[in-house]
């Protein structure tokens, strides 16, 4: 049996969401393949140095005599699985967090906003330094940082969500016929926040790739020699006049970007109650 | 209304306030109480305060004083943790079908939610067909969704569910008001029945005293707050002793096409709406 609210009828798909979905998926393949096909070890300096694009080396060499394509490609292995895990931490704990808090009410709700105004006062890239000087600069501790200060959003979605559902009649008559709060939040609260939640998720994946290369840019995230398309573009300011060491990365992160926010966008028109309504009623 | 010990529900001297910018008493020192396989009416304009009763006699509202007790128990209220099971017996079918049922799921579905809290209380088990079937919608609608109904279709699913829990008392707040003219006097009446085969009491709550007068044994007439007027519904309608229940009587649409809408807004009502008739209660 086909659940109808995550069947996706094909008209609501737009050409952007599906381009978006391609490009996303081409990233992700690399991003877990990389490693057994490009032509260069990305880290081996046996090539000529700041070779502009060619034939052996088709997006040049950096100044070190790296394969810039090899680099680049073994680099998404890196920034995307991390940003992929970075994202489904934050929705876990912000949903939890959220649902709990909006569910519960009262000193529970206060206490649990409470928090997530104090996390959210923190500028991320001031709270990756912080980390980065405690833990240390690494990538994995800019995921920490970025990690601390993007579950909050989820959590206040959720919240907002689950106090409006709270009164809803049946919700209420859930309740009544004996719902355990656990089996209110299964059955009546979560089917409803599923959708906005994974909207926010899919426009997020983009958001945290920009922040862990922009952490890396700035020195904070991939430390060298790790192929990490921030820290690549980081390195290109040596060599400004090689423009290929930096276009590249950058169009790598222009183009992962745009793909995750296009599918986005596109499961908001999806799972958006009142486009499904209109367009249910115009069918 | 003197609460008698085989009283279904009795509520007794309940007050229920809203606390915001100022003080709201929105029920003030009602009692009342219903027997098994009885029909209560509560009428009443809007914001006298039928709502929060019903809410009370359900455990959503927290009364400020007084108390709603059930089969000689106080009703719980109905926060954070899971209802005991005792009290799935009282069900209640809300005024707004629109969100009456969940909209991600099965109307079959939600019926065997129902269902489920009458087998948790021991009760016999039963079919979600069976209840559409009583409620007089077609069976295959187990498989449809609560935006594929009308309005009606839905409230009537609402009452499946209600009912397939195999209540003893059913609390209806303004259960047909959201209907249109043609399915109101037939939903209710349904109500009635459905209420009555299964020996529950039904407390039916609604501002029109038409269809009231036509399926409840007993009405209860409220205004702000207070019961001005109650007892035995033709009694009632026949003869009404208070002013404010002989006005709200003659609002009813006369279908000559002459009636008249209900009167002024509670603010500029007559004085003597709000005066105590000792004589209009408890009229047989």
């Amino acid at each position: 049996m086909t659940r109808r609210w995550l069947r996706i009828p094909s008209a609501w798909v737009t050409p952007l969401g599906v381009i978006g979905a391609v490009i996303a998926a081409f990233w992700i393949v690399v991003a877990f393949t990389a490693q057994f096909w490009v032509p260069f070890d990305p880290l081996a300096q046996v090539l000529p140095r700041l070779q502009a694009p060619g034939i052996d080396t088709i997006m040049g060499t950096d100044a070190l005599g790296r394969d810039i394509f090899s680099r680049l490609m073994t680099g998404a292995g890196v920034t995307i699985p991390l940003a992929l895990m970075l994202v489904v931490m934050s929705m876990v704990v912000g949903t939890l967090i959220g649902a709990i808090a909006g569910y519960f009410g009262k000193w529970v709700d206060e206490v649990l906003m409470r928090l997530t105004d104090l996390v959210m006062a923190f500028p991320t890239v001031i709270l990756a330094m912080v980390v980065a000087a405690a833990l240390g600069p690494s990538l994995f501790n800019a995921v920490i940082a970025a990690f601390v200060v993007s579950w909050p959003q989820y959590a206040r979605m959720t919240r907002s969500i689950v106090l409006g559902l709270r009164t809803q009649n049946y919700v209420m008559a859930g309740r009544l016929l004996g719902f355990s709060p656990f089996k209110t939040l299964r059955v009546d609260v979560a089917p409803n926040v599923v959708g906005p939640i994974l909207v926010l998720a899919s426009l997020d994946v983009g958001t945290a790739i920009l922040l862990l290369s922009g952490l890396s840019f700035l020195g904070l995230g991939a430390q060298p020699p790790t192929a990490e398309w921030g820290s690549m573009i980081s390195a290109a300011m040596a060599n400004f006049d090689s423009w290929w060491i930096g276009v590249f990365p950058g169009l790598a992160i222009l183009t992962v970007v745009m793909a995750f926010n296009f599918v986005g966008d596109s499961l908001r028109d999806i799972f958006d109650p009142t486009s499904q309504m209109s367009k249910a009623r115009a069918r | 209304m003197s609460a008698s010990s085989n009283d279904l529900l009795s509520v007794t001297d309940l007050v229920i306030e809203y606390h915001g910018a100022s003080v709201v008493r929105a029920v003030d020192g009602v009692s009342l109480s219903i027997a098994p396989g009885e029909v209560l009416a509560l009428v009443g304009e809007s914001g006298c305060g039928k709502s929060s009763l019903a809410r009370a006699v359900v455990g959503m509202e927290k009364p400020r004083s007084g108390s709603v007790s059930y089969r000689g128990q106080a009703v719980p209220l109905l926060g954070v943790r899971r209802r005991p099971t005792a009290f799935t017996s009282i069900q209640m079918v809300f005024q707004d079908p629109n969100s009456s049922l969940n909209p991600r799921i099965r109307v079959g579905a939600q019926i065997t939610e129902g269902i489920r809290a009458a087998l948790a209380r021991g009760e016999a088990g039963s079919k979600p067909e069976e209840w559409l079937e009583r409620v007089g919608l077609p069976t295959a609608m187990v498989s449809r969704y609560a935006h594929e109904l009308s309005g009606g279709q839905r409230q009537r699913v609402a009452i499946a569910r209600a009912l397939a829990a195999r209540p003893d008392l059913l609390v209806a707040d303004e259960p047909i008001s959201a209907l249109d003219a043609s399915s109101q006097a037939s939903v209710a009446d349904m109500m009635r029945r459905l209420a009555l085969d299964a020996g529950a009491g039904l407390l039916f709550i609604s501002h029109d005293l038409a269809i009231v007068r036509l399926i409840a044994d007993r009405t209860v007439v409220m205004y702000r707050g207070q019961i001005v007027e109650s007892g035995v519904s033709e009694r009632i309608w026949e003869d009404p002793a208070h002013p404010y229940t002989r006005a709200l009587l003659s609002a009813i649409p006369a279908p000559d096409g002459r009636g008249i809408l209900p009167a002024a807004p509670a603010a500029e009502a007559p004085a003597e709406w709000r005066s105590a008739l000792p004589a209009a209660l408890d009229r047989v």
